[in-house]
């Protein structure tokens, strides 16, 4: 074909991973109700999709693997062998194979057969079972293609009779006979029986038929009839394999009407799926498929238009500078007179449809976590079988929307978190019986909304974290002297640490100590918060604390000497005046304020941000703004409080690099430039080496406090 | 060519319709003044030519970063390079001139960064056969910057390589003299 249809490779790998995420979520769900009809259903409409449009892009190898799962999945369907736990199991793996082939594809990679090859063999194995079980009629035809393949060399005699109107769907059989001769030496023999009188020929309709012998080495009975895929519902088609040592004749087989009513329910499924040709859908398909739809919560055909993330970023990001530009505009406004006021009251009707846009817009890129959840299911039935413990694992809130990026990054840690569970968690089931717990343990994977976070929630019912067991490793390692007592928070900073681990072996999956602590990471450069909480025995919850929105914050400006500087408004406990008795100068170097029955560290910004400002902390007329992180408290100094209004982040990381102390940078109204403050960061920033005596040489992000 | 002090940026258009640039070898630099010196640099990577406008800080960053600009909506970083290379600074005034460069970082990616010079001084067709390599000296910080040396109607032009210079200039994570 003229047209270079590798434009098309991409979606066609995308619509392969939706269809391979929905074989693996159909085989879950047989896995625990082995008869749910629109399930199968689902997975072989999927399993047929990716073969017709493998076989379409021409790859070969997928088209091959995914044809005897497509074939052991029609004989499901059709009630012709019933579902096994191990048929499941290895169509898991065939999922798991074409996932690994896709991905290599995408990648312009080498194929890595050896996986694919095992499990092509196992797929084989039950399928000939199935088959040979089966005493329906089709297997005449099967079991014929079975033993002429045990001789080494065999031909296929091919009949094909076109109709009428094949060139109307674009096909045209010289095509297809070209494709048919690639595959070994063809002969062919034109039936020219239904040829009508010269003067009455249409010349956009096909009037003849052939029989073709097929010759060659390891021909392939697939191949074949892939090459007559795409008519095959259109003509008549009948495909036999003979052995060689047979004369090779060319006969008129008349077909058994059973063949043509089994090729006929393949074709019309086929001519649901085909994409691209203009074909009459069967009323009877037509039903099949609106009860699925009743079934599935969300279709594939549902409401939704696929659309490039890049316009979807540049739309959010025009819709940023209105933002900008609107609240200029509204500052401007402020200086008008009242002879203006329709321009005022315009403006605010303006400001009204801003907030408004700005909101759909940012909830385009929302995705409900389910993206995230739904590999987990499989997850923990395979470690479960691995590690021979019985977990249930139950999901709520999967609903629950979140950013399109923070849900990418979101995944792995998330992953580890339930790795970790599993491994060290959870108890095999001769423990729990032990314990006077159930045989079967709970993994609880929740998320919802509160506040202006979302919050996603693990929790087993596990052994908990061994109080004991942890400080006996910290002191292994000289993180602590020994019979130094740990609270509960320093205990679970403990863990969070790069390196510390109390598994007794490392296993595949953990104990490495590598976990937890890029767990914290990865939640923090989504300015998110992770927390631990756990009862020795009883089991343990991790709570993973995410900003809704990245792109916009609300903030409080303020000034420190010429500077502007913007403080989120989430992170701001209170503001008060300074009242300098208050002010405390601890050993010659820490500032400390008195604040009712609190006693908070003050960070002057200037110094902090390296400006050579020497003015003393403390001044009568400075503010004091006081803000807070996990539960600690620091007083910033500042000169004046400006307004409060909602900022554009704009990345300074673009075209500089990231900067601590600072999220970002946002343009205010005037056009110049501020810089967003990162409360964690300057925290840690701000931090005191503690005093020798202590013992502890780590730098965590502990205070003096006073 | 006389020297100009060149407010716009069409000097790109305007130069390459009174030459041909048919040779493979002729890259077209702009070049600029530089305490008395004149250097070059690529013109495909200027994007634009302005006047300077006051910057706002960066905290803890390098004296030579002179903070960042509000360029169209995205945030720009202008870097100073007298202090870049370690010579006396100018006081900023109506004259001073801000190239807005693009340059590459090392993952391929496009920073768009801008540089204060003293002033701009022209567009030179330059054969890349006829460019000589600096001399080795050690102790200058700025000869990793310099791609080559060359000779137009009796100066020398001293061509920068601004992907290093730049993206050294606003990557702390590379250890550098002045720090």
């Amino acid at each position: 074909m003229a047209v270079d249809i590798s434009q098309f490779h991409e979606m066609f790998f995308e619509e392969c991973k939706d269809g391979l995420e929905i074989m693996e979520t159909g085989l879950l769900q047989l896995s625990s109700d082995p008869e749910k009809k629109t399930v199968i259903n689902d997975i072989f409409r999927a399993a047929h999709s990716i073969k017709g449009g493998a076989g379409t892009f021409g790859f070969q190898s997928v088209s091959e693997f995914t044809h005897d799962l497509e074939t052991l999945l029609d004989l499901v369907r059709e009630g012709k062998c019933k579902i096994t736990q191990p048929m499941i199991e290895v169509m898991l793996q065939s999922v798991d194979c074409l996932r690994t082939m896709i991905d290599q594809l995408r990648n312009h990679q080498e194929l890595d057969c050896s996986k694919s090859n095992s499990v092509s063999v196992a797929l084989r194995a039950i399928l000939n079972q199935a088959q040979g079980k089966n005493c329906e009629r089709n297997d005449a035809l099967v079991a014929q293609d079975e033993t002429a393949e045990n001789n080494d060399k065999f031909s296929y005699q091919i009949k094909f009779k076109p109709s009428q109107d094949i060139f109307r769907s674009g096909n045209d059989p010289y095509r297809i006979i070209r494709e048919l001769s690639e595959l070994g030496r063809l002969t062919s023999k034109v039936i020219l029986n239904d040829l009508i009188d010269y003067e009455k020929i249409n010349s956009t309709e096909c009037y003849v038929s052939w029989e073709f012998l097929l010759e060659g080495d390891a021909l392939d009975k697939n191949r074949i009839e892939d090459v007559f895929e795409w008519v095959i519902d259109e003509s008549e088609i009948d495909i036999k394999a003979v052995s060689q040592s047979i004369p090779a004749v060319i006969e008129h087989k008349e077909q058994t009407k059973e063949n043509k009513q089994v090729k006929s329910v393949v074709s019309e499924v086929e001519s649901v799926v085909q994409k691209s040709a203009v074909e009459k859908l069967p009323a009877e398909l037509a039903n099949n498929k609106i009860d699925s739809k009743a079934d599935n919560s969300k279709s594939s055909d549902s409401r939704s238009i696929r659309v490039n993330i890049d316009k979807v970023d540049a739309l959010i990001n025009m819709v940023g500078e209105m933002v900008i530009t609107q609240s200029m505009l509204s500052q401007l406004s402020k200086d008008l007179s009242q002879d203006y006021h329709d321009v005022i009251s315009g403006l605010a009707q303006l400001a009204a449809n801003t907030r408004e846009l700005q909101e759909t817009v940012m909830s385009l890129r929302m995705m409900p976590l389910s993206f995230a959840f739904n590999r987990f299911p499989r997850l923990v039935r395979d470690l479960g079988n691995q590690l021979n413990k019985k977990v249930n694992l139950i999901v709520s809130g999967e609903q629950t929307e979140l950013d399109k990026t923070v849900l990418e990054k979101l995944t792995d840690p998330l992953t580890h978190i339930i790795r970790n569970a599993m491994d060290h968690g959870l108890e095999t089931v001769e423990e729990r019986l032990a314990a006077g717990k159930s045989e079967e343990g709970l993994l609880e994977l929740k998320a919802y909304y509160e506040g202006g976070s979302v919050v996603i929630r693990v929790s087993d019912d596990g052994r908990g974290l061994n109080d004991e067991k942890i400080r006996k490793k910290a002191e292994k390692i000289g993180l602590i002297r020994e019979g130094d007592v740990l609270s509960q928070d320093e205990i679970k900073e403990l863990i969070l640490r790069p390196g510390f681990s109390t598994a007794d072996q490392i296993s595949d999956l953990s104990g490495r100590g590598v976990g937890l602590d890029v767990v914290k990471q990865n939640i923090k450069s989504l300015n998110g918060t992770l927390d631990m909480q756990s009862e020795q025995g009883k089991g343990t919850t991790f709570t993973i604390r995410l900003p809704l929105t990245l792109a916009i914050v609300d903030g409080q400006l303020i000034r420190v000497h010429d500077s502007i500087y913007v403080v989120p408004l989430v992170a701001i406990s209170e503001s008060l005046q300074i009242i300098p008795g208050n002010i405390n100068r601890l050993a010659g170097s820490v500032d400390v304020y008195r604040l009712r029955n609190e006693n908070i560290p003050v960070v002057n910004l200037s110094d902090l941000f390296g400006f050579n400002r020497s003015a003393k902390s403390g001044n009568a007329l400075s503010m004091m703004v006081v803000v807070e992180s996990n539960d600690k408290k620091i007083g910033l100094v500042v000169d004046e409080l400006l307004d409060q209004q909602q900022v554009v982040i704009k990345s300074l990381e673009t075209n500089y690099q990231s900067v601590k102390g600072v999220s970002g940078a946002t343009i205010l109204g005037d056009g110049t430039v501020a810089m967003i403050c990162d409360i964690h960061d300057i925290f840690s920033m701000s931090v005191l080496k503690p005093e020798p005596s202590s013992g502890r040489n780590d730098t965590s992000d502990k205070f003096l406090a006073a | 060519m006389s020297l100009q002090t060149i407010q716009s940026s069409t000097v790109v258009d305007s130069f390459a319709a009174d030459h041909k640039l048919s040779d493979e070898n002729i890259n077209q630099y702009l070049t600029f003044f530089l305490a008395g010196e004149e250097y070059g640099v690529d013109i495909l990577s200027v994007q634009e030519i302005r006047g300077w406008e006051k910057t706002t800080v960066i905290p803890n960053s390098p004296d030579y970063v002179k903070g960042v600009i509000n360029l169209r909506g995205t945030i720009v970083p202008i870097v100073d390079l007298r202090l870049r290379f370690a010579l006396p600074v100018l006081e900023y005034g109506p004259l001073t001139v801000v190239i807005v460069l693009m340059v590459k970082d090392k993952t391929g990616r496009n920073k768009v960064v801008g540089i204060v010079v003293d002033a701009v001084s022209d567009v030179y067709d330059i054969d890349h056969l006829k460019v000589k390599n600096p001399p080795d000296l050690e102790y200058s910080v700025g000869n990793t910057y310099i791609s080559g040396l060359y000779n137009v109607e009796n100066k020398m032009v001293i061509l920068l390589d601004i992907n290093t210079l730049l993206i050294k200039a606003t990557s702390l994570n590379v250890v550098d003299v002045e720090n």
